[in-house]
């Protein structure tokens, strides 16, 4: 769960001290007023996040909010202007060689080597972090069979599909067995049956004890993956939490969804006007939305409209999304976000 | 962590991946071949006789057209492809990871610069050369060349980039380095800038060894071009860590 730290000139020198200890124990990633300045243009705006071991943290945002700079900053291809990192208690600023041992990066492009074949790749990879010959061929095979690329091994890796691309270079990412992986869009532009064995891969690592620090602009990912994350926009971070969390606070309005038999056409203002303390929207298919903050009942309305002679199909509550949440607060449409984001990657 | 591991795997891919390409291994082989043949048919009265002559020259630069472009062309190509960035990400120090990628560029100009002794040795007596000197003075050049190939490398963003820079440095290099044209034939005012160039320092430790004609003492030769790739490293270090982590 994201927490909530009180200002630290609040508290006395002996207190801040064991403050910042103790969120050091908790959280595995904490980063404290980020900022990175491109000369005049701020891509990261003092942001602050602190993630528990083991979790699925994810940022969403969409382009240029400073998602790819955030985690360039994390895994030390970028360095911060202003800022605080922490990983694992270790400076992620000064000692970046350091927490570059515990993570495994997968960017947003796949960054491996054209020229060489899959189960080399994987073997080179391996390499750069001193694992032996022997351990480093076996890790390369276990994971070209759990990724399902084994009779593919070797092939070059230019040869190699976008979603095998995609597979192989998160293969590389967790060969050396991190603590934490960052996850730049790990499924956009792949198949959808190559994305469900990635999401089913991040899970299992998850169970695995593995920290995932995970961008993407899917929200439906995000809301089926993540146990919190942030929305970033502009390089702000404009809301945090738990998924259960940004749902309660953001998505309190109690929605109801009818699906007449007939069309809604007209009907909608007549009901306007009879229940004057709900907000009636047209939903199309013959269906439109009514929505309140305390919960509608419904027993009135069914009465109004059986009266009028107009049958009801179906009459069902909708749960806020993570997308509409996402909506509310960034003013941005989730469709909008999925289409800039792969306009982008054609 | 065992760095070894991570440098030698480097300077491994990097030798299948690039330096053992066909188009390598034949320009390697055609560019000093296709230098010898025209200085023969320049003059071919002076035939076998002259080759010794010419094999420093031809030599320093194999080294020079062999390791400066390959390093900055490999590295910018990685650099475009971002397999780079995969170098920064790993937990080595740069320190070693530039030692790794010059080690392979060095290896290969090494290489290269026997090629021509190799193809001499069918057409003129070659005793009488000092080989150790040779060795030491073909290493020296090939680092000092790699490390400029690397600065260069460092301040170009595309493939493209880095020939047209590299070519800025070592057409001059060529003419006045003393490989053809000894530097007191220069005129006077071109003699200073001959001064400043690594590759003048090399030529006349591998003349020394192999004509026994160098201008000066071959130890202040390897001091200078050792000066050189230290301030080379520490350039391409600073540059590295300024540019590339940005």
């Amino acid at each position: 769960m994201l927490k909530i730290i009180p200002s630290k000139q609040n508290l006395p020198a002996k207190d801040r001290k064991t403050k910042n200890r103790e969120r050091f124990i908790m959280s595995i990633i904490s980063v404290t007023g980020l900022k990175k300045a491109y000369g005049e243009i701020i891509a990261v705006d003092g942001i602050s996040i602190d993630i528990e071991k083991g979790q699925i943290f994810g940022l969403l945002g969409p382009n240029g909010a400073g998602k790819t700079t955030t985690i360039n900053m994390l895994t030390g291809l970028a360095r911060p202007t202003a800022g605080k990192i922490f990983v694992d208690g270790i400076d992620g600023i000064k000692n970046i060689k350091k927490v570059q041992r515990i993570i495994g990066i997968v960017p947003d492009e796949s960054n491996l080597y054209d020229e060489m074949d899959g189960f080399d790749n994987l073997c080179f990879c391996a390499s750069l972090y001193g694992i032996k010959k022997a351990e480093r061929e076996k890790r390369a095979n276990k994971l070209l069979e759990i990724f399902g690329l084994k009779n593919t091994g070797k092939r070059p890796f230019r040869a190699y599909s976008k979603g095998m691309r995609r597979k192989l270079t998160i293969a590389a990412g967790i060969i050396h067995h991190p603590e934490i992986l960052f996850l730049d869009e790990p499924t956009t532009g792949i198949d959808v049956e190559s994305a469900r064995q990635i999401r089913s891969l991040i899970l299992d690592m998850k169970r695995q004890g593995t920290t995932v620090f995970l961008t993407t602009h899917y929200i439906e990912e995000a809301e089926r993956l993540c146990d919190t994350v942030a929305f970033i926009v502009d390089g702000k971070i404009i809301k945090k939490g738990t998924i259960d969390e940004l749902m309660e606070n953001e998505g309190n309005e109690h929605i109801l969804k009818l699906t007449l038999e007939g069309s809604v056409n007209g009907i909608i203002s007549d009901l306007q006007l009879n229940f004057p303390n709900f907000r009636i929207k047209p939903g199309g298919n013959n269906s439109c939305f009514i929505s309140s903050v305390e919960r509608p009942s419904l027993l009135p309305i069914l009465q109004y409209l059986d009266k009028k002679g107009i049958s009801v199909y179906e009459a069902r509550e909708i749960r806020p999304s993570l997308e509409d949440v996402f909506v509310k607060v960034t003013g941005i449409e989730a469709a909008e976000l999925k289409r800039e984001k792969e306009g982008v990657r054609k | 962590m065992n760095a070894w591991i991570a440098y030698w795997n480097i300077l491994k891919k990097d030798i299948r991946n690039y330096y053992l390409k066909p188009p390598n291994i034949s320009w390697g082989i055609i560019f000093p071949l296709s230098w010898t043949l025209m200085q023969f048919i320049r003059t071919p009265q002076a035939g076998a006789a002259e080759a010794k002559q010419l094999l420093p020259g031809l030599m320093s630069m194999s080294v020079l057209f062999g390791t400066t472009s390959m390093l900055a062309v490999t590295i910018t190509f990685e650099r475009r492809g971002r397999s780079f960035d995969r170098l920064l990400l790993a937990p080595i120090s740069i320190t070693a990871m530039v030692l790794a990628k010059i080690s392979g560029a060095v290896l290969f100009g090494v290489v290269m610069a026997f090629l021509p002794a190799l193809l001499a040795a069918f057409i003129t007596d070659l005793s009488g050369i000092s080989w150790g000197m040779g060795i030491i003075s073909v290493l020296l050049m090939s680092i000092t060349s790699t490390l400029l190939g690397l600065a260069i490398a460092v301040s170009s963003k595309e493939v493209f980039e880095a020939q047209t820079y590299s070519n800025f440095f070592r057409f001059p290099m060529l003419f006045l380095s003393g490989l053809f044209i000894p530097i007191d034939n220069l005129p006077v005012f071109l003699q200073p800038i001959s001064y400043c160039l690594p590759l003048t320092y090399g030529v006349d430790i591998l003349n020394k060894a192999i004509t026994n004609t160098g201008i000066m003492n071959v130890w202040f030769d390897c001091l200078v071009l050792i000066g050189i790739s230290i301030l080379l490293f520490c350039f391409c270090l600073w540059n590295i860590k300024k540019k590339w982590i940005l």
